[in-house]
């Protein structure tokens, strides 16, 4: 597998790790389904998925890499940052 | 044996085969030696141990499985096809017992008929319990094939990776046409192929264009920069996003490796690929069709023009399609008896000097150890011809493996009676030539050319031209024939000994999906994964169930396309190579000392630093303990993570990052710090300082350094991308060194240019400090609860102050101290690390709920739910003995005083145990429910695992110095 | 009093020397990483020139003077390796030494390409990674900086802690090609 990272140009999937969907953060002061959505409610979809990766032995930029989860395609990867503000 | 002036090279080589010595010649495959010597016998089969002899010439190859060399360099499965002969080669037969002419499992053979599909399912069913004791290890006695040496071969292996534009996978004709033309233009090409000379069929061929053009074109393709061959390497597995798998076998062909590895792994990564991996050819299933001498037709092509072999003096050929004639006729004209050729289709026009059966079979194979002769079946009667070789052509299958390993299914294209590769069913492949179907030589040229024509495209190049030889445009027909009806068994997995009727019974007993019938009878799942099976037996099934090929379907190829050792796949992993080792700067005088080194994640750091007078880990440990809490010691502190943190709203990270506040922190001062998961439960603690005011450094635990500085990453680039700061790891910049103990004072004071008091540096004061002339950091802070300080210098004097602190440490009845004593220290104190933070501990847990500060932080909100506040949760409590059992373990279980220790029952756990000197007696560190309120009870510890039941008193979990008094002084 | 005595991190590991392969320690003044602030980056290049004659690298890329030279080291970081960093440039970006951090390993000779392809998962073909290209990522396990220096030349940082396994890993490598040009 290997995935663009918009820094370092398509590298080695052994270079990022995995982290899990990319979702906003809530706002919300209290508890409620927001943050458990946020925490613990995950779509599996077989299709398009939308993550975060980290470029961790790389540049060490935070991505979301848009992929799917059927054919293994990937299909792009963007900087992090506020991407999933 | 060997035709006269025919057949490779002239250098004779001396080998061995099961004992016996041979002469082959350089450029030999052990096969073709063995035929040419007129071995006809190399093998028995894995489940009926019947005689086989070789089949094929390639690495289809189902028979002819050997083991290499002795001793731990002894290499089990080694297809005799593939395998070079080198002078000095010893190779042995397998699966035999006491010896290949002389098998007593042979009597299998005669147990055929209790032995059919599902066998084992059916039989080792009962009694109760007779499967552990009885049947496994009977089975595994007498199953596999050739057996590993079970020791670490002599020779290492490697992996590697490549780059290309465009990876071309096969030789022969379609792959060496398309390398050309992508060579040609300028493209980076890889060319791999698994044979040791390159080629493909055209090696195999009586007329060019063939091994002469072949040798013209790999000429060219060795002089160009751009193009690199690889030989001796099969491309095992295509991958996701153009990366594919390939085994090179490096030096198992030569007799001195020299320095080489024995195979080499690699990992390419290939902007295109055409596929152009040839087609491999079926057999048709007949009753005996596995006896020695019974071979493939276009492995006796191979042996003839490739080798000059001919493993027969009367040969025969029976075939269901064009291609048989060519080889009748080739054998002939090299001067070979040909008896006759065997037709399955009545409308064919003989064409040669040779008798020709039509509309005929061959319906059984005579001779056990050997060919004698065969039955054929014609239109009027049957027939007896003796002969000692049988050439069978059943067609062809495309080589379409690489095709499938991304989930594509292959196409059934009924004009050749073989499946097809799916187009676009690995992005950036496309298959070329025979593995695409063209099975004539004129379809392959062309079809690599435009498969490179197109890859060059796709990158952006424009083709260059290339003139194709003329060939001429053989047909090929076929009537598609999978097994002749009959009698007893005919074969269609050869290497896991799968019959045509073992298919029909599993169709029988209603596995009728290929994927069912596969796991029934074991077929295609022998290491050859049914090279030269899968097609016939489906077709086998299709015709039991009544359904077409297609609509039959396939089973799935996966990765490897043929079988890759896991010495070349785990390659560089072995022993040292499986983590990096770090070092601390103090790691070579540790050792010096004697301490024993223990792994902490991947740092190694001292144990212990045991006196020659100390015999047991203990005592060193006790008095390590002693001496911090009396003198001083000296401890490397330098594997913990340290993050250095900049910028105008660094202290606006730090809040949010940790549960409490550091905005509010002085500079020059240093604060405990904990971190929560966004999910509310403990990340990982440690002390930050406040060097500047926009100049943070943080420590985090050795084991959550990566971890941390990940999140920190994360909270900064994703969540508060507009905050100013940025952060660095620092911890391998800096030597630190914790000075404990209650002469730590004047120890450092000894050593510092200026010396530090109690109102320049007090407890949680940190600065820049000269220490010997170097520019150092201090700490005053303290994991033992003893007044002390960690200093910090940059990591090139880190062995040199390490050797001096120690002395000094000496000088003042004091010394180094290890984990273990560090440990017991911080156990007595009560201190946490990832035996109580194990990530499912709240703040409130270890009792600092109330660190969680009124501002926004990671995990402040889910810290709020109720079961994380829920006052029944675990609390951390320390624990004594007070029973006549006076040992506490960690893992351990409580249970109160009066109920049975179950399950149901537990009350909480024991994370950290030790015996503290300073108190004279076990302490342990727990989890109790309600653990806080309970103070003074008395609670029984259970250690299931290690049988140790122990009455212990509730106590705080600070055991020593609670009021924190040494700390300050 | 006494001194303390500074130690190398790849002391009694290198050289290693096999056939046309060198693997050598490299000594350099200083390391400095540098993080410029936010939105500085335009005017921490303009210091940097003016300092230290070297340019803000693009990524993947280090800028050289004689006795500088300035490395991409991440996306917020590149690495100052050779003088002492002028003061000025604090005004830009955060500055943190490194200079003991780091293992400086020089990989040279002829099949040093093969070398780092038996450790790297990135093309390091002079086609593709020419002098003075440089990337963040593997070797082995490890992660490293890797710039190509000349031809047949490579500057290898790693973590001092591992070197022992750095050199150790390359060595192996260093034997495995040595013997196929042998071959």
């Amino acid at each position: 597998m290997r995935i663009p990272c918009p820094i370092c140009g398509t590298r080695d999937r052994r270079e990022f790790t995995y982290v899990g969907a990319a979702l906003p953060r809530p706002s919300d002061e209290e508890w409620g389904a927001g943050w458990d959505d946020y925490l613990h409610n995950r779509e599996n979809p077989a299709g398009e998925t939308r993550d975060l990766w980290q470029h961790e032995a790389g540049c060490g930029a935070w991505l979301v890499v848009t992929r799917n989860t059927v054919s293994h395609a990937v299909l792009g990867a963007e900087l992090a940052r506020g991407a999933t503000a | 044996m060997r035709i006269a002036g025919r057949g490779p090279g002239v250098r004779p080589v001396s080998f061995s085969f099961d004992g016996r010595r041979y002469e082959g010649r350089e450029g030999d495959t052990l096969a073709s030696a063995l035929l040419a010597n007129d071995v006809a016998l190399v093998g028995r089969s894995f489940k009926y141990h019947r005689p086989r002899g070789v089949m094929t010439a390639g690495p289809e190859e189902p028979n002819a499985l050997v083991t290499i060399g002795r001793g731990a360099a002894a290499t089990p499965n080694t297809r005799a096809t593939v395998q070079e002969v080198f002078d000095g080669l010893e190779a042995f037969s397998q699966n035999r017992w006491p010896s290949l002419d002389w098998d007593l499992l042979a009597l299998n053979d005669l147990a055929a008929p209790f032995l059919g599909a599902g066998f084992y399912y059916k039989t080792f069913m009962g009694p109760r319990g007779w499967w552990e004791r009885v049947y496994e290890p009977l089975i595994r006695r007498a199953a596999g094939l050739g057996a590993l040496s079970g020791r670490p071969a002599p020779e290492r292996s490697e992996k590697a990776f490549a780059f290309c534009d465009l990876l071309v996978i096969g030789a022969g004709p379609a792959g060496l046409t398309a390398a050309l033309v992508a060579g040609r233009s300028g493209a980076d090409v890889i060319l791999a192929d698994e044979d040791f000379r390159m080629g493909g069929r055209l090696l195999a061929k009586g007329a060019e264009p063939g091994p002469e053009w072949a040798a013209g074109i790999l000429a060219e393709l060795e002089s160009l920069p751009n193009v690199r061959l690889m030989p001796r390497t099969t491309v095992t597995g295509a991958y996701d996003q153009g990366t594919f798998g390939a085994l090179e076998r490096v030096s198992l062909h030569l007799a001195d490796p020299n320095g080489l590895p024995r195979e080499c792994f690699w990992r390419i990564v290939a902007k295109r690929a055409v596929l152009a991996a040839g087609a491999l050819e079926r057999p048709v299933a007949f009753r005996n069709n596995d006896r020695p001498g019974v071979m493939m037709a276009s492995a006796v092509r191979a042996y003839l023009h490739r080798w000059g072999v001919v493993p027969g003096k009367r040969v025969a050929v029976f075939g269901n399609n064009d291609g048989a004639h060519v080889l009748a006729s080739e054998l002939v004209a090299a001067g070979v008896n040909v008896v006759g050729l065997i037709d399955s289709r009545h409308d064919v026009v003989p064409s040669g000097d040779f008798r020709v059966w039509t509309g005929t079979q061959v319906c059984n194979a005579h001779g056990r150890k050997r060919l004698e002769a065969i039955t054929l079946r014609t239109p009027v009667g049957t027939e007896r011809l003796a002969v000692d070789c049988l050439a069978v052509s059943g067609g062809w299958n495309p080589s379409l493996h690489l095709t499938c390993h991304l989930g594509g299914r292959p196409e059934w294209q009924r004009d050749i009676a073989a499946f097809v590769p799916t187009p676009g069913a690995v992005p950036g492949l496309r298959a070329a030539g025979a593995c695409n179907g063209a099975f004539t030589l004129g379809a392959c040229l062309s079809e690599g050319r435009a498969a490179a024509e197109e890859a060059l495209g796709a990158l952006g190049m424009t083709p260059k031209a290339v003139d194709l030889p003329e060939a001429p445009e053989a047909q090929y027909n076929i009537t598609p024939l999978w097994s002749v009806p009959g009698k007893g068994r005919a074969w269609l997995d050869f290497q896991n000994d799968v019959t045509v009727k073992d298919v029909a019974q599993a169709a029988q007993e209603n596995f009728r999906s290929v994927e069912h019938m596969k796991r029934y009878t074991t077929q295609g799942m022998a290491p050859d994964q049914g090279k030269n099976s899968n097609v016939n037996a489906l077709a086998v099934l299709a015709d039991a169930t009544g359904q077409t090929i297609p609509g039959t379907g396939t089973t799935t190829f996966r990765p490897p396309y043929s079988p890759v050792s896991i010495a070349a796949m785990g390659a560089g992993a072995e022993g040292k190579g499986f983590a990096p080792e770090r070092f601390t700067t103090s790691h070579r005088a540790a050792v010096g000392m004697g301490a024993p080194m223990i792994e902490a994640g991947l740092w190694y750091r001292p144990s212990y630093f045991p006196l020659r007078s100390e015999t047991h880990w203990r005592q060193s440990c006790d008095r390590e303990v002693q001496m911090v809490r009396e003198a001083v010691g000296i401890c490397d502190v330098s594997t913990l993570g340290k993050i250095d943190i900049q910028g105008p709203d660094a202290a606006a990270l730090l809040d949010l990052v940790y549960a409490n506040r550091f905005s509010t922190l002085k500079e020059g001062r240093v604060r405990y710090g904990l971190m929560l998961r966004e999910d509310g439960f403990v990340m990982d603690d440690g002390t930050t300082a406040r060097l500047g005011p926009e100049h943070f450094v943080m420590t985090t635990t050795t084991a959550a350094a990566g971890p941390v500085m990940r999140h920190l990453e994360f909270v900064h680039q994703v969540l508060r991308p507009e905050l100013d700061v940025s952060m660095i790891s620092v911890t391998e910049q800096w030597a630190q060194f914790a000075v404990a103990g209650p002469k730590s004072r004047e120890l450092l004071n000894g050593l510092l240019d200026a010396p530090v008091d109690n109102d320049s540096f007090p407890f949680m004061a940190c600065g820049d400090v000269s220490v010997m002339g170097v520019a150092a950091r201090l700490f005053r802070i303290s994991f033992s609860g003893e007044h002390a300080y960690e200093i910090a210098v940059p990591a090139r004097f880190g062995e040199a102050l390490f050797r001096e602190l120690v002395a000094r440490a000496e000088g003042l009845g004091g010394g180094a101290y290890g984990m273990e004593a560090l440990n017991v220290l911080r156990i007595e104190k009560g201190h946490i690390t990832h035996a109580e933070i194990h990530g499912r501990t709240t703040a409130g847990d270890i009792g600092m709920g109330r660190m969680i500060a009124a501002k926004d932080c990671i995990g402040r909100v889910a810290a709020s739910r109720p079961g994380l506040t829920d006052p029944d949760r675990e609390q951390m409590v320390g624990l004594r003995p007070v029973g006549d059992v006076k040992q506490l373990t960690a893992g351990a279980h409580l249970f109160d005083a009066g109920a049975a220790p179950l399950r149901e029952n537990a009350q909480g756990y024991v994370t950290s145990a030790c015996f503290s000197p300073t108190l004279g007696e076990t302490r342990a560190l727990a989890f109790l429910k309600r653990g806080r309120a309970r103070h003074g009870e008395h609670i029984r510890m259970v250690d299931h695992l290690r049988g140790i039941d122990a009455l212990c008193e509730v106590t705080d979990p600070v055991a020593f110095d609670p009021e924190g008094g040494r700390l300050r002084g | 009093m006494a001194e303390l005595i500074a130690s190398r991190p790849a002391a009694g590991l290198v050289p290693v020397r096999i056939a046309d392969l060198s693997l050598t320690e490299e000594s350099f003044g200083a390391l400095t990483s540098l993080s410029p602030r936010r939105g500085a980056e335009g005017a921490l290049g303009a210091a940097l020139q003016q300092a230290h004659g070297l340019g803000w690298p693009a990524p993947n890329r280090s800028t050289q003077t004689d006795g500088a030279r300035l490395i991409w080291f991440g996306h917020a970081h590149a690495l100052l390796i050779g003088p002492e960093p002028a003061q000025g440039l604090r005004e830009h970006a955060a500055l943190t030494d490194q200079s003991d951090a780091w293992v400086a390993l020089r990989l040279a000779g002829d099949g040093a390409e093969d070398v780092l392809a038996r450790l790297v998962p990135v093309d390091t073909r002079a086609s593709q990674f020419e002098t003075g290209h440089t990337a963040r990522s593997l070797l082995g396990h490890a992660h490293v900086s890797l710039t190509r220096t000349g031809d047949d030349a490579f500057l290898i940082l790693g973590f001092r802690s591992m070197a022992k396994t750095l050199v150790h890993e390359l060595e192996l490598a260093m034997n495995s090609v040595a013997a196929r040009k042998g071959g």
